[in-house]
């Protein structure tokens, strides 16, 4: 029973931090039908500028703050390649494809060069550092409120969908992209707000992923496949695909490599191929990825 | 193929066949590594450029069939001409069930897929160890000798994988041509009505994917026996993604963009990267280069440059 | 052989003469002597190959450049951690460099990629990488190997934990590559001989970002888990390992590089106290490593660890071997046989060779530590000169399978 309950809480945890890494790249998705490679890199981005924030002991800095610093800074990256390079590829799916590349290897080695090969920690808020005791089992705190983070964000991100203008508009171009121009919204903004969005999450998501996996070379490649498995599960362009993608992902995983330790390197993927050969939306997608 | 283009090609060939003459034994396996890269992409093109299918796990195949080759030779005691004959077979049947699967989807959902299937094959390349030797891959390896002659030596190998490249991009090339490669690029651009006009898509593209498949197979054979060496990473994303790379940046769709793709890439790799420390960084850079001066490629590119200058003369 | 001032003397004496005598007299080239240091520079390895990139360059600016009175060109290729391009790399070291030699190269599986090439090519390879078949089942007559097989510190700690701190039921766990499952199997070997049980052996594979779903696996009742890892992944396990509140309840224990210097300078209080056994620790008090350690820690800002200490070391090695042959590194089987038959201080402490080309040499148990206001690895124990073949028979060893995932037999493992 321990294992089980335990093992869950952590399911949900992953989950929470993939929701976190993988909203961003199902938004840009559905709305701009741009399959943003970068986006691993733009999490480990994230995670560096959160451990280096944090280590300057800078008085009033924590963990969120420094979330919001990071999301703010690959937001404005984001937002910079979205403007300079994607925005000349539209409908240009390979070079998309070799440019969110070629970005993620800059980013990488550049990363490489500025916080060299070791990996470095990002610190766990004072308070949060012991773990939680209840009913005689022992689980980290962290990850609890990271499980609420993720809702959180949910709800917000549901929130700006569904209820602001701009919600309405992304809808409207994720819906029907020539529909939404005949209409006069101004898709070209639109476009670089959603790339900024997404990429600001991701920024965001590396700092607080940050204390579960700190900082280190190849973290991009590791959260990469994970992100582009969330979405193919749960649907592009779809929220609630994400946020039940996560979920999903995040519990197979878990339960997955402590009871089928064999299956380690596919198990993953068994679900997805699954997913795009029957059902090639997604669980919750509209649209054929 | 042009005039012009016909004849640059047979110059290209006559330089290539000479190289061993006049470069040093480093340059001559720089060269069949390029040559294997070469053919590589050109068969993933088949695919990306052709078909409009864009793959991240071709890689999957030079794996399976190296690995095939492999364990033949070494553990089965298998001569390398029956292994490389199995190896062959054993890539394109894999490509066959894949194939049956993955052309369900299309867009990214092929591209997860792909990406899927190879991930599966490398995590049981690392896993099965008591065929695939796990991590520490297999060794001693031998290069097969064809007719008897051997090809230990650097050129010899040189000019087999040139024969064997000149035969794959001709074979590639009359698919390409071929009235079947017409109608590959009519389910690109218009599927639905080429399923109206009574094509049937999904074999046209599972034809296609068996195909290049094959080809991948046949890079994978001169991977291993080039390398003498089979290690889990063969099969790796990043494998398949530098493949990509190399049609995507050369131009997909056109015969020769692989070909200089793939020699993008592996000069970068393997030799500016004795001079650039951050050659990774640099190879970044490249591609975006790429994109914002020719976004569909560089033999596109330089293309529609020629055509300018000669327009300009006029 | 100790060196003591005499052989000091000698020496610096045979490379004065050699520095007089003409040029032709001392080699048959008489150029400079052209290293080779196959390293990592790019990707997730680049931590440790660059490490071994400025401890080498260190060691020869040490010497003016200058071994054996031959002048020292090095030339340093990135293989990325890729099989492919080392072997690529390792061609063009020799046939385009014509390197005289060949350090590195860091990882096993480019190791074994090099394995064939290196026999054709006869090019004498000092080097980094622990696969233990490479000196052992399947030697390269063309290998010496000064740092350790993956099991030559994991059989004394073993010993140490069974006997010392009377462990008596441990869980292993281990990054899942063949360095991982060596390392953890000689653990297990030599544990389980001493009366100890293994009574869980994990491996998350390479990739995995999260080890929460192992860590809250961990059978909690062991009274020690031994960390096999390398690189990031020991210090990210370790984390997570406290953040689930475990370090009170099951003691850690590492392998050679899980708590390695270059990832200590980055862990806080939760590393203290711990142990681990390694060939070398940037504490040794030595008269070279007294003099190494502060030096590299004043040029870069931190402690060498495991990889800086591998090519100083195999730099000492090289010297040495050298020196033997007055510099003539173009007599390669004399080059070969003089590596192998080296016997000299480093900074790890004395080493010389076995039958196989694998070093002989100390094992420090080491305890983390804060110093100064850093952590450091200070030794507490000392097991001199062991071998890879630990107290075993070599014969009776090698008639053993190599160790890997399933040998030995895990027989105690608890469900």
């Amino acid at each position: 029973m321990q294992f089980w309950i335990i093992q869950f809480l952590n399911s949900l945890a992953l989950g929470g931090l993939l929701f976190l890494l993988s909203s961003g790249f199902s938004l840009i998705f559905g709305l701009m039908r741009l399959a943003n490679l970068t986006h691993g890199a733009f999490f480990m981005v994230g995670a560096y500028i959160g451990a280096s924030l944090l280590r300057q002991r800078v008085v009033g800095m924590d963990l969120w703050l420094a979330a919001l610093l990071a999301g703010i800074a690959l937001a404005a990256l984001g937002g910079l390649l979205e403007r300079l390079v994607l925005r000349r590829l539209a409908g240009n799916s390979l070079g998309q494809v070799l440019v969110t590349l070629g970005v993620a290897f800059i980013l990488s080695d550049a990363c490489l060069l500025v916080w060299g090969g070791d990996p470095i920690p990002v610190p766990t808020p004072r308070a949060l550092a012991r773990p939680i005791f209840f009913a005689g089992l022992a689980f980290p705190t962290y990850r609890l409120v990271v499980i609420v983070v993720s809702v959180v964000v949910a709800v917000g991100l549901h929130a700006l969908l569904e209820r602001t203008r701009i919600g309405a508009m992304i809808r409207a171009g994720v819906d029907d992209m020539p529909i939404a121009r005949a209409v006069g919204i101004r898709v070209s903004r639109l476009f670089t707000a959603v790339f900024c969005l997404g990429a600001g999450l991701a920024g965001a998501a590396g700092v607080l992923g940050g204390p579960i996996f700190s900082a280190y070379p190849g973290l991009d490649a590791d959260m990469l496949p994970l992100a582009l498995i969330v979405v193919i599960l749960g649907g592009v362009g779809s929220l609630a695909g994400a946020f039940v993608g996560s979920f999903i992902i995040g519990a197979i995983y878990t339960f997955g490599s402590t009871l089928f330790p064999d299956l380690a390197y596919f198990i993953l993927f068994l679900p997805m191929i699954v997913v795009i050969a029957y059902r090639p939306e997604g669980l919750f997608g509209r649209i054929a990825a | 193929m042009s005039r012009a283009s016909l004849i640059l090609a047979l110059t290209a060939l006559v330089a290539l066949a000479l190289l061993p003459f006049y470069a040093g034994e480093y340059f001559i396996n720089l060269a069949s590594q390029i040559l294997i890269a070469a053919i590589f992409a050109s068969s993933l093109n088949l695919l990306v450029g052709y078909g409009g299918l864009t793959s991240l796990g071709h890689a999957a195949f030079v794996g399976v069939s190296a690995y095939v080759f492999a364990w033949l030779t070494t553990h089965a005691g298998a001569g390398p001409a029956v292994a490389a004959a199995a190896a062959l077979v054993g890539a394109t049947i894999v490509a066959c069930v894949f194939g049956l699967v993955a052309l369900r989807a299309t867009g990214l959902g092929f591209l997860m897929i792909t990406l899927a299937f190879s991930q599966i094959l490398w995590g049981l390349a690392y896993r099965w160890a008591s065929v695939t030797n796990g991590d520490n891959g297999i060794s001693g390896i031998p290069r097969f000798s064809p007719f008897g002659l051997s090809l230990d030596g650097a050129a010899a190998f040189y000019w087999f994988t040139l024969a064997l490249c000149v035969i794959a991009f001709a074979a590639i090339a009359a698919f390409a041509s071929s009235a079947f490669g017409a109608a590959l690029r009519g389910t690109r651009d218009e599927p639905r009505r080429m399923a109206a006009l009574g094509h049937d898509v999904r074999l046209i593209r599972w034809i296609t994917f068996v195909y290049a498949g094959f080809w991948a197979g046949v890079a994978g054979l001169l991977y291993v026996n080039y390398n003498k060496f089979i290690h889990p990473s063969a099969m790796s994303i990043t494998n398949s993604a530098e493949g990509l790379l190399a049609v995507i940046a050369g131009g997909s769709g056109t015969l020769a963009g692989p070909i200089v793709g793939a020699t993008l890439i592996m000069l970068l790799k393997n030799y500016v990267s004795a001079y650039v420390e951050r050659w990774n960084m640099l190879l970044g850079f490249v591609f975006v280069a790429i994109v914002l001066i020719a976004p569909d490629g560089v033999i596109p590119g330089l293309r529609r440059a020629a055509a300018r200058i000669r327009g300009g003369r006029k | 052989m100790k060196m003591n001032r005499r052989d000091l003397v000698q020496g610096v004496a045979a490379s004065a003469i050699g520095a007089l005598a003409p040029a032709a007299a001392r080699a048959e080239d008489g150029g400079p002597i052209r290293i080779g240091l196959l390293t990592v520079k790019t990707g997730p390895l680049a931590s440790g190959g660059i490490d071994m990139e400025r401890a080498l360059q260190m060691f020869l600016k040490e010497r003016g450049d200058q071994l054996a009175g031959r002048k020292i060109d090095l030339i340093v290729a990135d293989t990325g951690g890729v099989p492919a391009t080392a072997r690529t790399k390792t061609q063009e070291l020799v046939e385009r460099n014509n390197v005289h030699c060949l350090i590195g190269p860091l990882a096993a599986f480019e190791a074994l990629a090099i394995d064939d090439y290196i026999r054709q090519a006869q090019v004498p390879t000092l080097s980094v990488a622990a696969a233990e078949d490479m000196t052992q089942r399947h030697p390269n007559p063309w290998f010496v190997r000064a740092t350790s097989t993956s099991a030559q510190c994991a059989h004394p700690m073993a010993d140490y934990c069974a006997r010392e701190l009377k462990y008596k039921r441990m869980i292993t766990i281990a990054d899942d590559i063949a360095y991982g499952h060596e390392m953890c199997a000689g653990f297990q070997r030599v544990f389980e001989e001493n009366g100890g049980k293994i009574i869980q052996k994990l491996f998350p594979p390479l990739t995995a970002p999260d080890y929460g779903a192992f860590v809250a696996d961990l059978k909690t009742d062991a009274d020690a888990i031994f960390l096999g890892f390398a690189g990031s992944n020991g210090f990210r396990f370790l984390r997570q390992f406290v953040e689930y509140g475990l370090k009170d309840k099951i003691q850690p224990v590492g392998g050679m590089t899980a708590l390695d210097e270059s990832v200590l300078r980055n862990m806080g209080d939760e590393a203290l106290g711990i142990v681990t056994s390694c060939w070398y620790s940037a504490e040794l008090q030595n008269p070279i490593n007294q003099k190494f350690a502060p030096a590299f820690r004043k040029q870069f800002g931190y402690d060498p660890g495991f990889y800086a200490a591998a090519t100083y070391v195999e730099g000492a090695v090289l010297e040495a071997a050298l020196k033997t042959i007055g510099g003539k590194a173009e007599d390669k089987p004399a080059f070969m046989k003089a590596l192998r038959d080296v016997k000299v201080d480093t900074a790890r402490g004395p080493v010389s060779f076995d039958a196989y080309g694998n070093v002989v040499g100390n094992v420090y148990i080491r305890k983390v530590e804060r110093k100064d206001g850093r952590l450091v690895n200070s030794i507490i124990k000392t097991y001199p000169d062991v071998s890879q073949f630990w107290t075993y028979d070599p014969k009776q060893f090698l008639a053993n399978p190599v160790y890997s995932r399933t040998w030995p037999p895990a027989g105690n493992l608890e469900k």
